[in-house]
């Protein structure tokens, strides 16, 4: 009897782990569904749209001569463009020193107009190489590609 | 010379794996007896070398020998000593030959001090971690060496990012290793029970001290990089969702689940083959860990693709491993009986609930941070995924396992009344139900997480300590004060996470030295702005002084520093810590017009983030303390429903 009793209490731990275990990723995919619209090129957000407030990841390359400093100091306009469209931008904040005109850019935040993009966080890109959710990763890694190319060529 | 040596001794530890592996295998074979007392001192052997390679490369860093190409990639001749000494872990090679010196150290530990497991099951257990390391070995030998020389050794070296130039280099990355790699021990103690057949509460009392001295590590080590983020990076968060930093967490998950489920098979002989399974994963998340901040796989998936050779290596050694044990696992799951049994109204059902909802969350960080690289590795398209993906998924599921923890340390062992527990836990939900209350009264316009959190916050601080109530406070074993202390913990840190989100002020402006401005109940004036120098570094330091009724001012001094080597700006923040809370600042950009972007922060009860995360950590240390003090000098065992 205590045999049967055991089974049968292994069989409901398992069940249940296997329930948390499959819920638990219905849930992860279910969220990144919403996740795989997260991020966006001017492209899709001229094709596609995109509702006015929902929290978004704009990526792109920001126009040459389109930073414009506006007289408080700390807000900047610009635009950021795919090549074929292009998206202004307005963030207030201290810009990344990788941010410059002719270079990559991902910007945090929301349209706040059909015309505006308003940006709560600016992360700027190294190179093609460079991908932003790592941005706080860097600290673990020190050798940046330029460093360990200077060294092959030393060797 | 040096790195001579240094390679040497690791090529003799390396082959001291082998053939500790080796001699391990034979000497559980049948007749293999006599070559039983041979494994330990070859693992300590196999720990002193990998710790003399280690050493050998701290010496070639603090010489700064510019004929190590490591040395030339990673540091200067003029860096401050500490820099040059910790950066000898602040780059791929350094901190994978800190890897596997931790594992050497690890396995030596494991062959000096455990005497409680079986022979059989020790040999066993010392074999698998040889395996593990000669796979480690053959890495840093065949993919990483540190000790590579050139030819021409140029005339200074490349220098160490400044962002790595700060003290937390000093300890974040060693502590965090050796949380980390410490699971390994866990991952072997599971290998060699599964060998040979001696799955039980005593293998679950020998191996819950390696478990809980491994978290202890890691839980400090991720409070530590919190912490130093938050005032390294200069944009006042605490937690990023950085892949980075869930490479940390996810070992942290499954190994607290761990701490728990083996306190089940050790007092209660439940959750055998669980216990099992979680020690592999535990460790199989510090590999997976590895490989994800090794690989070069988060710099970028198409970097991966064109220089793979290190990325396939530790995806190999992974497949190996994991796969390795998981079908040991399987082979063996069967011959694993059965434990004891409990009713579903117990301390062992709050544990297994506390188990499934880490795993959960678990499951939810690893597919967070993995699926986005399997979806730009096959289709190129790239996925973004941020804090609103962890907030909504993982957030909630976190803040229903807190509230469990209210619950479990007041239930008894086997079977408990659902009144009796109603009766025991009715003070902390009252707590709660007043906390709640003035919150909504005092506190309006708080969203519902933060508000969700300092409730629950203030509830669990209440219930934490309830397993103390009524108790001989002095007969009362450690271990029960640590589980006491890190409850509380948590509850502490989900206290700073709340007020964080939910009362931090911000300002940011463009001022010009004798501006004030206004951040929460602080004046800050900007007095003035100068150029300074450091060691390797100049900079342009402002001097801030924050006033506030009834207080004595403060000076700030936040800096954007110039480096050279390599030529870099960074942002040093000034943060004034104070009871209730931090006044957080940074200088950023002049406008060429004389004046400075400056951002000012007031974060209210930051700082109990990172001092629950201190508790947690004091807490598992006094339970370690007390579960080694009982094993050294055994008593009667306690009894009542908080022996545990």
């Amino acid at each position: 009897m205590a045999g049967v009793k055991a089974k049968h209490q292994r069989l409901t731990l398992t069940l249940l782990a296997i329930v948390a275990v499959v819920g638990a990723t219905l849930l992860a995919m279910s969220a990144l569904k919403d996740q795989a619209a997260y991020f966006y090129t001017p492209g899709d957000v001229v094709k596609d749209g995109v509702p006015m407030g929902k929290a978004i990841r704009l990526g792109g390359m920001v126009v040459d001569h389109s930073i414009v400093h506006a007289p408080d100091g700390v807000t900047i306009d610009f635009k950021v463009t795919d090549g074929s469209d292009t998206v202004p931008v307005q963030f207030k904040g201290i810009v990344p020193d990788l941010f410059r005109e002719k270079s990559g850019v991902v910007a945090e935040g929301r349209f706040v107009s059909s015309t505006l993009f308003l940006a709560d966080t600016i992360l700027a890109k190294h190179d093609e190489n460079y991908m932003p959710p790592q941005m706080a990763g860097k600290m673990h890694e020190s050798a940046s590609l330029d460093t360990s190319a200077k060294t092959k060529a030393l060797q | 010379m040096i790195a001579e040596f240094g390679l040497a001794a690791l090529w003799l530890a390396a082959a001291l794996s082998a053939l500790q592996l080796a001699l391990g295998w034979m000497a559980l074979r049948p007749g293999g007896e006599a070559l039983m007392p041979s494994v330990r001192p070859i693992a300590l052997a196999q720990a002193l070398l990998t710790a003399l390679a280690f050493g050998a490369l701290i010496l070639c860093f603090a010489r700064t020998d510019l004929s190590v190409a490591l040395v030339v990639e990673n540091s200067a001749s003029a860096k401050p000593m500490m820099y040059k000494i910790a950066g000898t872990w602040g780059n791929h090679e350094g901190s994978m030959l800190l890897w596997v010196t931790i594992l050497g150290l690890a396995g030596g530990a494991v062959a000096i001090l455990e005497r409680r497991l079986p022979e059989r099951t020790l040999i066993a257990t010392l074999a698998a971690q040889a395996a593990i390391a000669l796979g480690f070995f053959a890495f840093l030998l065949f993919a990483s060496n540190p000790f590579a020389r050139l030819a021409l050794p140029p005339l200074d070296g490349n220098g160490l990012n400044p962002l790595l130039q700060d003290p937390g280099l000093a300890f974040h990355p060693p502590t965090l290793y050796i949380g980390y790699v410490g699971l390994s021990v866990a991952f072997s103690f599971a290998v060699g029970a599964l060998v040979t057949r001696d799955v039980g509460p005593a293998f679950a009392r020998a191996m819950r001290p390696w478990v809980l001295g491994a978290w202890i590590f890691l839980t400090l080590g991720i409070t530590a990089g919190s912490y130093w983020a938050y005032y390294e990076l200069g944009w006042g968060g605490w937690w990023f969702w950085d892949p980075v930093e869930n490479a940390s967490l996810m070992p942290w998950l499954a190994a607290t689940a761990l701490l728990h489920s083996v306190t089940v098979l050790a007092t209660r002989d439940g959750l055998r083959a669980w216990t099992v399974m979680l020690a592999v994963v535990a460790f199989s998340m510090s590999m997976i860990g590895t490989f994800l901040v090794r690989s070069g796989i988060l710099t970028s998936v198409h970097a991966f693709a064109i220089d793979p050779k290190r990325g396939t290596f530790i995806l190999g050694l992974l497949v190996v491993y994991i796969g390795g044990a998981l079908a040991l696992f399987a082979l063996r799951v069967s011959t694993v009986k059965e434990g004891s049994q409990f009713d579903p109204v117990s301390r062992e059902g709050a544990l297994v609930a506390n188990n499934l909802l880490l795993s959960a969350v678990l499951g939810i960080v690893f597919t967070g941070t993995l699926y986005p690289l399997f979806v730009e590795a096959t289709t190129g398209e790239k996925l973004s995924v941020g804090h609103p993906y962890f907030d909504k998924t993982a957030g909630p599921l976190a803040l229903l396992l807190v509230a469990i923890m209210v619950a479990g340390p007041l239930m008894r062992w086997r079977r408990d009344e659902i009144a009796a527990v109603v009766q025991r836990i009715a003070l902390p939900v009252l707590v709660t139900a007043i906390a709640l209350l003035a919150l909504i009264l005092f506190v309006p316009g708080i969203r519902v997480l933060p508000l969700l959190g300092l409730m629950l916050a203030i509830g669990v601080g209440a219930g934490s300590v309830a397993p103390l109530w009524k108790r001989n406070l002095r007969r009362t074993p450690l271990f029960t004060y640590g589980m006491v202390i890190s409850h509380l913990g948590i509850a502490v840190a989900l206290a700073g996470m709340a007020c964080e989100s939910a009362f931090t002020k911000e300002t940011l402006v463009a001022a010009a030295p004798g501006a004030v401005e206004i951040v929460g109940p602080y004046q800050v004036k900007f007095a003035a702005i100068d150029p300074i120098a450091g060691p390797n570094w100049t900079a342009i330091e402002a001097t801030l002084v924050a006033t506030r009724p009834g207080r004595a001012a403060i000076t700030l001094h936040p800096q954007a520093r110039m480096f050279a080597q390599p030529p870099t700006e960074t942002s040093e923040t000034a943060i004034a810590t104070l009871w209730d809370g931090q006044l957080y600042t940074v200088l950023g950009k002049d406008d060429e017009s004389g004046r400075w972007q400056l951002r000012l922060w007031w974060k209210p009860f930051v700082t109990l983030i990172w001092a629950g995360g201190a508790l947690v950590a004091i807490g598992g240390a006094l339970a370690l303390l007390g579960r080694l003090r009982r094993e050294l000098f055994p008593r009667g065992r306690p009894t009542g429903f908080l022996a545990t």
